[in-house]
This record gives C-alpha cells, structure tokens and sequence, in this order.
C-alpha cells in the first residue's frame, strides 16, 4: 500500500482536480467536501449560538429588556431550527465525508457529484433561513417543531422556512444514498459488515433513519404550506382536519431525529475510547446491536412528545414503556465504554476528555429523559425548562461534545499537524463547566414550573435565569477557543505522524498525516 | 399557600440570609436599581417558590403521587449514577498510562454483557407499575361534580360552567400584571404575570372536570399545584380532572407555544369552601342576569337593529339569504315583503306562529323560543335592512311581551 501511496504523493496532483475558488465549488472530492461541510455547520454554530446568547440576554431577568416577544419566538424558533438542521446534522455529515471513505478503505464516496450537489444545496438554504429575518413579519415564530395551526398564522418567513428545510431535507437525503452505498458496496476486501469500525455502523444505521424519515417532514411541512395558501384543511378542524395529526407526523420524523443526531456522535465515542484506553472496544457486536435497536425503537416511541395532547389511556401507556425500553440499549453502550475503560492504560487528550465528558453529561440527559419518559409525570413536566435542560443535555453535552471530541481526534489526520493540547484542554474544561451553569439550573425551573418559550417569566424565577445567562455566554464565549484550536492547527503546529495515537486502530491511519488528496485508489486488505 | 419541603425551606432560609446581605451592598450602587433578582420578592402564593429546586407537594393527589414518583425515579437515577460512575472514576484513577497501568486485552464477556442489559430491564419494569397506574388514574374523568370547560383564545382564557352547582355561569380570565411592570417602569409585584382579572373558582374536595378545547391555535391549561396540564386543541375537545385538597389560590400558565403573548396568559383558580363557593356561585348568577337582556327596558333603534342582524344571521339566513332576496319559488324574499313592512301585529305573529298555508305548517315555522329581546331587534332589523323603509319602523321587546300573552 504505501507504493500506491508513493505513487500519489504530495506533489502530482496538482493537475487533476481546480484550484481556487473552482476548488470547492467543483468539489468531488471526499476530503473537500467534508472540509465544507464542517465549516458550513461552524458558521452555524456561531450564527445559532447568537440567537441563543440573545435569548439568553433577554432572560437575564425579568421584565422585556432587548426584544420584544414576538421576536423573541422568531430567535427560539431559528435557534432550533439552525442548530438542528445547519449545525449539527451537517456537522456529522461532514464527519462522514472526511472519515467513511478513509475509513473502509474506498477512495471516495460512491456519488461523487451529487455529494458536491448535497453540499451546494445548504448555503442557499441557509441563506432562506437567515433572509426569513428581513422579510414583513420577520422569520417563523412557530417554534422549530413549526406546530400547526400556529405556523398557518405566520407570514412569509414561514414559507421561507418551509422551502429551506425541503432543500435541507433533500440534501439529507442525497448524503445518506451517498453514505449507504459507499458502505455496503466499496469497503475494502476483507472488511466484512461485522468488522467495520463502529462509526461507520453507526452512520449507516443513522443513513438509514434519514431516508425513512425525511420524506416524513417534507409531507407535514409541504401540508402546513397548502393549508397556508392553496386551501386544504389538513390541519384545521373546521375544514374537517385535525392539528393534532401535525403531530403525529411530525414526531413520526422528530423522534428518528433525536437519533439521527445521537448515533453518529456513539460511533466517534466509541472510536475514542478504545484508542486512549489502548483496549479493544469491549462488546463489539453487542455495540452493533444496541445500536440497531435504538434506531428500531425510535420509529415507535413518538407520540411520547404529545402525553398532554389527551391521548386515551391505552396510548400513553403504550409509548411510555416503549420509551422506557430504549433505556436498555442505550445502557449497554455506558456500560460498554466503561468497561472499555476498564483496566485499560489511559491517557486524557482533549479527544478522550470530550468523550469521558460525553459520557457523564449525556448520561444525566438520558436519566432525564427516563424520568420524561413516565407519562405522568411528564403531564408536569412537558412544556418546561426540564424539557430544554434535557434536550440540551443530550445536544450539546451529547452530540456537540462528540462533534468537538472528533475533531481534535482527527484533525490531525486531516490538517497534518497536531492542535494545540493546551487550547484544547481549556477548550473542554471552560466548555464542561460553563455548559452545566447553564442548562443544569433549568431543571430546577421546570420543576418549579416554568413553561419554555417565554419572553418574560415570574419573579421567583429570576435567579436561575441570571445563572444560565451568565453560563450561556461563557459557553458561547468558550467555543472561540475551539475556532481558535483549530485555526491555528490548520497553519501549524507539530507534524502529526500517520499513526497520530499510539494504539488508534483502523484504515485511517494507515496513510500519512495530512491524509493525501487521494487515498487508498487501490484498495487496501484487510486481515 | 405557602408549602415549602424541609429542605427548600433551609436552602431558600440560608439563600435568603446571603441575599439580604448582598442586597443591601447592592443598593449602595444606583446603577443597580433596575436590577430585579428574586430575593426581591418572596415565595408566590400559590405559585413557584423563589428558587424552588422540586416539584411542590401540590393540593391533589395526583400532584402528591407525580411528586412522589418523581423522588423515586431522581433515587433510582442517583443509585445507577453512582454505581457507574463510581466504576468509572475509580478506573480513570487507577488505570492510567501515567500511573504505569498496563492495558488488559479482554473485550466480551456474554454472561456480564446479558447482565447489563436484562438488569436495566427488570428497572424499568419496575418503573412502569406505579407508573401505568398513575396514568389509569389521571385519565379518570368519570363522575365528575362539577364540569367547567375552558377555551384558549389569543391571549387569554374563557371558563364556561357546564354542569353542576354554578352551571351557566361564564367568564373571560385574562392578565391583569399591568404593561408598567413588565416594561420595568414600576416595581414587579409577588404575582407577577401570573394574576389574572377574572379568576376561576371551584369548590374544594370536589372532582372538577375540566373539558378544554381552544380557538384559535394549540394553548395548554396547566397547572403544577394540581398536577394538570392539558393541551386546549381548536375544534377538539379533551378533558382532564382534579379535586384539591385545600382552599387557597393556585396559579399555572399556558404551556404550548400560542404566538406573541405566549407569556402573558397566566391561569389562576380560587379554591374555595363548599359554602364559600355556593355563595360565589349564587352571587356570580345574580350578576349575570342582571346584565341579560331586560325586555322591559326601552332599547336604543341602532341596539335593536345591530342585535337582529345577528339574530337573522344565526336563524333566518339559511332561508331567506343574507341578501334578503330569499330563493324565488322557495323561500320568500324579505326585502320588500308585505309581512315586514306592514303593521307590526302581523309579523309579530309570524314569527310567534309560523306561517300555515292551508291548513300545515310551511318551512316558516315558529320563532317563539327566541327571547323577546331577540325577537323585537330581529324584526327592527329587517324593518330597516337592504332597501325596507317601514312606518312604525322600530319593535320594542316589550311588544312582543304583549304579543306573547
């Protein structure tokens, strides 16, 4: 292999593939198309991260400060939809694109022009999504679950938002073809299904759910956009429709989603800990399986979002213990990085601190979400800050912090040289502590009562509010270092060997460190 | 009412110490004034407690089970918390490359890996018992005493009593924070933005089943003290119930993203005695009659004729057409008929008796369950509308009083 390497060195590809701007708007490379992928979801991270550190502002205390409520829902509802739709899923697609291929030992992902075209599908509808802000009546204030009839109220914002997640939903599914196919039909001989890193399983799962579920969406927005102009009555009771129905088919794609965001961030976990532990990962094929049951249960667990719609008994209590189960797979995988963990020889990089911060703080977002699971009790809870102290516990603790936790563990494979360990350190630490300061508080609001989306709340809220305001822009503040890491990793830095980590296991790092243009043109065996 | 855990009590007690300390530095600064922490302000009756860190007990008993489930469920997560992480602290502690750990090559283990995962099982089934019949329970909505439905509008809340003691009775409950304190131009008060003008009350000790449906867009009725939240659906009705345990005032808010004023549309219920709300019961009808329609009153024309259009709206006009002009061969037209514009004995009667063509009644039957009222500026409505210029243009109720007898 290292011939084929040799062959294809540093230098004699100047040739065959554009150089500036053509680079990457022509881009069919898989490496190119990750690296925009990745700095697309980075400026939406920041751009989402605005939005929350405005509402975070306004929450500061009590009163109306700096906006006014109705743009205030405007700032939640982009927020949510930014962070879900151009922040996190590109962010793992990006992920994919860099790592599958190098991965599986393919030289680049099986549709090389429709993954340029999945990717050049995102800037405009970014850019649908950002303008929403600057039309009459401003974006979608519907909340990012655009529930109707309340979307059906908005004004053209909501149309812009609609066409955007179409053109989102699109390229979703585009990448996901992309990543399936490169999967199943160009791993490397040798490397059979059961043999594939766990990232790559993960993803192909995950691949899965977005085919099965983005089509969903697409029908509960496109019916949203005919009751707003061409008359249907999908959802409105007076023409014989039924809101509740938005419902149903929204959290039939909503539920896979939480999914869709989680499993890719397991995969990279489970890459990381068996490398700083220098242990194979325990339970390989119990991982596999956990994993495929997670994505199983998560088709018949939605309308645990929708306890207080007034569903008759029978439903409830069917989603309950439905919900309930999807704590057995997702224990096991604990209790396999754990035991990965156990008797190992560990060392802490920033890589393995993102991943043992994953672990502690997603686990306190799965108890949460136990305890939402019981139906109930979820009539007290749903619709309060314990709802958004979970979903935040498991988002940013859980899929961001894996996003962070992969980058440092890759980047220098991808830029050659390695980050700098002490940014990176601060960069977790500031990360961890401020991200508990501001989403640990918000339980103890939900439990007192505090409903979410609110512009204004009581008095006797006041306190905790300060305190995640406060959390919330350090934690936003803290994420300048990250960008800072990484930019300075990119211009230099100590050159990073092939093998980068002295027990990483896989294809990747058998080829040297910046991975070259083209990797593994002809394919490696594996043993 | 002020319920407060031992622990909160303590927590908020040596807060509150900390706080008046820092309260009184702070006030040496004027820029700090604007500054509205919630040591400001105590405990809200009713409502959350400052800083409070659980679920409250609540006043029924569905609200005492959810507290007590949820302390369970919060006792099963910190036992597993600290089983694992226990493990796994003590493993990054000991078995560290720096500390000269070697790295043992084990990597399954089918009886530990059956263990794990039929274990968290038998939890969770544990789990779900008291839960399932927590559930069978908070659906239970049969055999209610007094039944009140409640309508989300933008942005306030409609409460109609439909049966039992009360029953007719009817109101609209919307925010009374005035926009000063919300602005930040007055000081907040205790309630703030949870107290409304029109509160609703119930009788304690009694099951009250609460059918909520909405008008607009998705609203939620919630409120913690009772352990009841219920999405309020437009053109559906769901109903949820509770039975509190003590008198005092409980307060919730809306919980479903309604628009603009989502934060603005508090709920509050007095629960009052069983004599306490007879009496409010009793007062709240005298006073709704009083405001009903007075037949004996004399009405202003422009009353009479904006009620009657409304009348025929919502009776005539599936006949005789908004237009007046009825469907020939049909129904008969009104403007220009002989009947409106003729003496108002006539078409006092036709609407009192109907219309009876050779001996059987015809499709214009008789009107005389409306109220007089309704009957008199129905028919100066149309003495008056599309081109009708009668003599004796305006029918008073209390013709039709007279006409009745």
């Amino acid at each position: 292999m290292s011939a084929v390497l040799d062959h294809h060195g540093h230098d004699d590809h100047a040739h065959d593939h554009p150089h500036g701007w053509r680079r990457w708007v022509y881009a069919t490379n898989h490496k190119d198309i990750g690296t925009l992928y990745l700095w697309f979801s980075f400026v939406m991270l920041l751009s989402g991260g605005v939005l929350a550190l405005t509402i975070r502002a306004e929450l500061f205390q009590p009163g109306l400060q700096f906006v006014q409520p109705e743009f205030f829902n405007q700032l939640t509802t982009m927020h949510g939809l930014i962070m879900v739709f151009g922040a996190i899923m590109p962010a793992f697609v990006g992920f994919a694109n860099w790592q599958i291929p190098m991965m599986v030992g393919a030289a680049d992902m099986a549709f090389a022009r429709m993954n340029n075209f999945s990717f050049w599908l995102l800037p405009p509808a970014a850019l649908l999504l950002a303008g929403s802000f600057l039309v009459p009546g401003g974006a979608t204030a519907a909340g990012w679950t655009l529930y109707a009839p309340l979307s059906v109220q908005m004004g053209v914002g909501m149309d812009m938002a609609i066409f955007a997640v179409h053109i989102l939903g699109a390229s979703s599914i585009m990448g996901s073809i992309n990543i399936i196919t490169t999967i199943l039909n160009m791993r490397a001989p040798g490397m059979t299904l059961m043999k594939m890193p766990l990232f790559v399983w993960t993803w192909l799962i995950t691949a899965y759910l977005l085919i099965a579920v983005m089509p969903v969406l697409a029908g509960a927005i496109t019916m949203v956009l005919t009751d707003r102009h061409f008359g249907t009555s999908f959802f409105n009771a007076a023409g014989g429709g039924d809101p509740v129905m938005y419902q149903h088919i929204f959290w039939f794609f909503g539920h896979p989603e939480v999914y869709i965001m989680i499993l890719p961030a397991f995969g990279i976990v489970s890459e990381i800990i068996p490398t700083f532990s220098r242990k194979t990962l325990f339970g390989y094929s119990s991982m596999v399986y956990a994993t495929a049951s997670i994505a199983i249960l998560s088709f018949i667990v939605w309308a645990h979002h929708m306890f207080t719609t007034g569903m008759p008994v029978t439903g409830q209590i069917f989603f309950m213990y439905a919900t309930m189960l999807i704590a057995v797979p997702t224990g096991v995988k604990i209790f396999n990085w754990v035991a990965t963990m156990w008797r190992g020889s560990m060392t802490f990089e920033t890589p393995m601190l993102f991943a043992i911060g994953f672990i502690f703080v997603f686990t306190m977002g799965g108890f949460t979400g136990i305890i939402l699971s019981v139906a109930p009790l979820d009539i007290q809870l749903h619709d309060t800050y314990y709802v958004v102290a979970h979903f935040h516990y498991v988002l940013v603790a859980g899929s961001l912090f894996a996003l962070f936790a992969g980058t440092y563990y890759w980047i220098p494979k991808w830029t050659g040289h390695m980050y700098d360990e002490k940014l990176g350190k601060w960069h977790f630490w500031m990360s961890l502590i401020t991200f508990n300061i501001t989403f640990f508080p918000m339980h103890f609001l939900g439990l007192a009562g505090m409903p979410r989306r609110y512009a204004d709340y009581p008095m006797q809220f006041a306190d905790f509010n300060a305190l995640a305001s406060v959390g919330g822009f350090g934690f936003g503040l803290s994420q300048l270092i990250f960008l800072w890491a990484v930019l300075k990793c990119i211009r230099g830095g100590k050159p990073a060997t092939a093998q980068v980590w002295e027990h990483a296991q896989g294809l990747e790092w058998t080829v040297p460190s910046p991975a070259p243009f083209h990797t593994f043109e002809t394919p490696p065996v594996v043993k | 009412m002020r319920r407060q855990s031992e622990t909160s009590t303590i927590i908020s007690g040596l807060h509150h110490a900390a706080m008046a300390r820092a309260g009184r530095a702070a006030a040496a600064f004027g820029a700090l004034a604007a500054w509205a922490p919630a040591w400001a302000v105590g405990d809200m009756p009713g409502g959350p407690r400052v800083n409070q860190l659980n679920l409250g007990p609540g006043v029924t008993r569905i609200a005492a089970d959810q507290a007590w489930i949820h302390n369970f469920l919060l006792l099963v997560c910190l036992i597993i918390f600290v089983l694992v992480f226990g493990v796994m602290f003590y493993s990054i502690w000991k078995h560290r490359k720096s500390v000269g750990h070697k790295p043992a090559d084990f990597h399954e283990s089918t009886a530990v890996e059956i263990a794990w995962t039929v274990v968290p099982f038998l939890i969770v089934v544990g789990l779900a018992i008291p839960a399932t019949r927590m559930v069978i329970e908070q659906k239970d909505t049969s055999q209610a005493d007094l039944t009140i439905k409640a309508t989300g509008y933008q942005w306030k809340w409609g409460y109609e009593y439909l049966k039992g003691e009360g029953e007719g009775v009817s109101m609209l409950s919307g925010l009374s924070t005035p926009l000063a304190q919300i602005e930040g131009k007055e000081a907040k008060s205790e309630t703030y933005l949870m107290e409304v003008d029109n509160p609703l009350v119930v009788p304690v000790d009694q099951k009250i089943r609460m059918v909520v449906t909405a008008n607009d867009v998705i609203h939620a009725w919630m409120v913690p003290a009772f352990g009841v939240k219920q999405d309020a659906i437009p053109g559906f009705v769901r109903d949820t119930w509770f039975r509190a345990e003590k008198v005092g005032t409980y307060r919730g808010q809306c919980a479903e993203l309604c628009g603009k004023n989502h934060a603005f549309m508090p709920i509050v219920v007095e629960v009052k005695s069983r004599e306490d709300y007879s009496k409010w019961a009793a007062e709240k009808k005298k006073e709704m009659l009083a405001k009903a329609d007075d037949p004996a009153k004399e009405w202003a024309v422009a009353d009479l004729i904006a009620r009657g259009e409304k009348v025929y709206a919502s009776n005539c006009v599936a006949c005789h057409q908004a237009t007046g002009k009825g469907v020939p061969g049909a129904f008969p037209a009104l403007e220009g008929s002989k009947v409106v514009l003729g003496p108002q004995e006539e078409q006092i009667k036709t609407l009192l008796s109907g219309v009876v063509k050779d001996g059987k009644p015809t499709a214009m039957a008789s009107f005389k369950q409306l109220s007089d009222v309704e009957l008199a500026a129905v028919a100066t409505f149309l003495r008056n509308a599309w081109g009708n210029k009668a003599e004796d243009s305006v029918v008073q109720p209390r013709d039709i009083t007279a006409a009745r007898k």
